[in-house]
């Protein structure tokens, strides 16, 4: 074998294993997302709280989604399910 | 898929379904020991032999609201018959127990646990939540939730309940 297979061959190894790393790293970096819990029932109050609305003014985003219902033809899509009370 | 990837998930789902132990009808209830406002301990275990209504409630959830009211007739109703009424704020802040509690007086015990240890016991799912616990000490109902149409069932339940002795 010439000096220069031998530095291609090796040279292909490091990049495999430089891959392998990445991969490991994603899927450790993937697998921490699991570790977070979310909020128990009991743990929503601050959830609750009226400055954590994506809205600020309810009645007035009830006004613009009426009027956005009409003019899409389409309704629904406004808000996410679900307050910070965990009882619905 | 590899043999120790499969052992892998079924250990993982495992220790998930260990961890997270609901409280069902017929079990005994988890320890509850907790101060109230006024530095009187309650405990459930020293509640053997009265027929005991654990709510669990917070100062942000709406249906506790309503809840307190008919807790409250409740109490008048059938605490001669050793009916105990025991109400455990989860509010992190005890200032937004106060003030729910100066907006919606109870006339039953409320104890407080900021630290979320016996919501954990118990394994609340949702604000309210209400265990029924018998004068043995067993959960003889898990109510989820505060449901107009579910009063009334409640109610006969615990009326049956103090009829045992």
């Amino acid at each position: 074998m010439t000096g220069s297979a031998r530095r291609i061959r090796a040279n292909r190894g490091a990049r495999a294993s430089a891959r392998f790393a990445a991969v490991l790293w994603i899927a450790c970096a993937l697998a921490s997302c699991a570790t977070f819990d979310p909020p128990k029932p009991w743990e929503k109050g601050d959830l609750a709280r009226p400055s954590m609305r994506f809205d600020s003014d309810p009645p007035a985003a009830k006004a613009t989604q009426h009027i956005y219902q009409s003019k899409e033809g389409a309704a629904g899509g406004g808000a996410v399910g679900g307050g910070g009370c965990g009882c619905n | 898929m590899q043999t120790w990837i499969r052992l892998v998930i079924a250990g993982a789902l495992l220790i998930g379904a260990s961890l997270a132990h609901a409280v069902r009808t017929g079990e005994p209830a988890p320890p509850l020991v907790l101060a109230s406002a006024s530095g009187e301990t309650i405990d459930l275990a020293r509640l053997r032999g009265r027929v005991v209504y654990v709510d669990f409630w917070a100062s942000w959830c709406a249906p506790c609201r309503r809840s307190f009211p008919w807790m409250n007739g409740l109490l008048e109703r059938h605490g001669g018959e050793g009916l105990v009424i025991v109400g455990v704020n989860v509010d992190k802040r005890r200032a937004d127990a106060d003030r729910f509690l100066r907006d919606v007086p109870a006339s039953f015990s409320v104890v407080f646990d900021a630290q979320g240890v016996t919501p954990t016991a118990f394994d609340v799912k949702g604000m309210p939540s209400s265990y029924l616990v018998d004068r043995h000490g067993v959960v003889a109902m898990v109510e989820e939730g505060f449901h107009d149409d579910r009063r009334a069932d409640i109610e006969s339940r615990i009326r049956a309940l103090l009829s045992q002795q």
